[in-house]
């Protein structure tokens, strides 16, 4: 079992950050297959937070495939989460590095690039996928 | 399903005073609502008018489908916890068990004593002796123990300490999470109800100017910021909420759902604060509301 802690200062919606929690937990090995997440109870006694924020948090999970709703039991992990594929984060890594030489050497400052960062990943995560923003 | 709360152009007057305005709302089903605005501004006649201890000037108004209070039946539907959590002070908390059982035909008992045992609360204590935090929970379980489809709270956390008021508030959720119970919280901060409400209601001077899912609004709200220009070019899908500039910088509070592609604005998030207190600004400056549009409704 994990306990949920909520960061008010992070500007993340409270359900997003119920799934990044338990992401990690798979993630990081503290959850695994069979392993049982609080109930919406559980967490609404903990965090005084609105149940329907639990409960789409956990739709959200499940619809990905990490976890499974058993009626009158509880929602479990069924899933775990393969690490990400260290080739592909070792080709992205270097590209972005060679973005960035390419920005400062054209002139830009740490917060343009920063800036043209945050604006070009929100617009990317924003369009047509929901909430995930 | 039936909506928590149902108003159509509906206004009370107090001789030449409007303390409600042509108001639409509807709070749909199965929702945390929070009814948030300065004091004065017209909630606790909201309220009142959902529970049937006000009668409309003009309008309508309907609760789970039904007019407020119209029969026994529909009384028992909605619990009321009015402002300041009343309770009576020369009465102990068994007592006020006792007098909720012989009035509520839908009493719960075993869910008022357990509530009750929860707190800690001595049943021999009378309620004036009871802290604040104490009277509020002890105002709650009578609402709660009737077993309503919907809770109907004016200002229940405002005199609470903040430790008093985390604990009402987790009594509450745990209350909607077992029971499935709408609910309908008035504040005049924002604050107190952001996590908890997942639908909000603003009202300034009378009127509503802001309702919606609370996850749509934020998404749908943006503050730009950029070099000083005119903002007749931003897209049409984007209504400006509210706007001010310096010599050399223009902030815009936007609202619309399409990206922002224009490199010169830098787009952020609003927390919801931020966003309720720009619409609070704005009604104020009795500034008419953006048109409905994308299911959200805004009325000016």
């Amino acid at each position: 079992m994990i306990e949920f802690h909520l960061d008010p200062t992070s500007g993340v919606a409270t359900y997003v950050q119920l799934i990044q929690q338990v992401r990690q937990a798979i993630r990081l090995g503290m959850l695994r297959t069979g392993d049982q997440l609080p109930t919406a109870q559980q967490v609404v006694a903990a965090l005084a937070i609105n149940p329907n924020t639990v409960l789409k948090a956990y739709r959200d999970l499940e619809r990905d495939g990490l976890v499974r709703a058993r009626p009158g039991l509880g929602t479990f992990v069924i899933a775990t989460l393969p690490p990400t594929d260290p080739k592909a984060q070792a080709r992205f890594l270097a590209s972005m590095a060679k973005w960035l030489a390419d920005a400062r050497a054209a002139g830009l400052d740490p917060d343009d690039i920063e800036a043209i960062y945050r604006t070009s990943f929100r617009n990317a995560f924003s369009e047509g996928s929901e909430g995930v923003a | 399903m039936t909506s928590l709360l149902e108003a159509e152009g509906l206004s009370k007057r107090y001789g030449r005073h409007r303390a409600l305005s042509d108001c639409d709302v509807s709070v749909p089903a199965g929702r945390v609502a929070g009814l948030v605005g300065p004091n004065g501004a017209g909630k606790t006649t909201l309220l009142q008018l959902a529970v049937g201890l006000l009668e409309p000037s003009a309008g309508t108004i309907r609760v789970l489908g039904r007019r407020p209070a119209e029969d026994a039946a529909e009384l028992a539907r909605v619990g009321f916890v009015a402002q300041e959590t009343p309770t009576y002070p020369n009465l102990t908390v068994a007592q006020h068990l006792m007098m909720g059982e012989a009035l509520n035909p839908s009493w719960d008992a075993s869910l008022a004593e357990a509530r009750v045992g929860r707190l800690g609360l001595d049943v021999r204590q009378k309620a004036r002796s009871l802290s604040g935090g104490q009277r509020a929970q002890l105002a709650l379980t009578l609402a709660v123990a009737k077993r309503p489809e919907l809770l109907i709270l004016d200002e229940p956390v405002a005199s609470l300490d903040p430790l008093a008021r985390r604990e009402f508030l987790q009594g509450l959720m745990e209350t909607v999470a077992e029971h499935h119970t709408g609910v309908v919280v008035s504040s005049h901060l924002i604050s107190d109800l952001e996590r908890v409400c997942d639908y909000l209601v603003v009202l300034v001077d009378s009127r509503v100017v802001l309702a919606g899912d609370v996850a749509e609004l934020l998404a749908g709200h943006h503050l730009l910021t950029g070099p000083r220009r005119d903002i007749s070019g931003l897209p049409a899908n984007q209504t400006v909420i509210e706007e001010s500039h310096t010599d050399r910088q223009t902030t815009v509070l936007v609202r619309g759902r399409g990206p922002i592609l224009d490199p010169a604005w830098t787009a952020r998030p609003l927390s919801l604060e931020d966003l309720v207190l720009a619409y609070m600004r704005r009604g104020r400056a009795g500034t008419p509301g953006p048109s409905n549009r994308k299911g959200l409704e805004v009325v000016a």
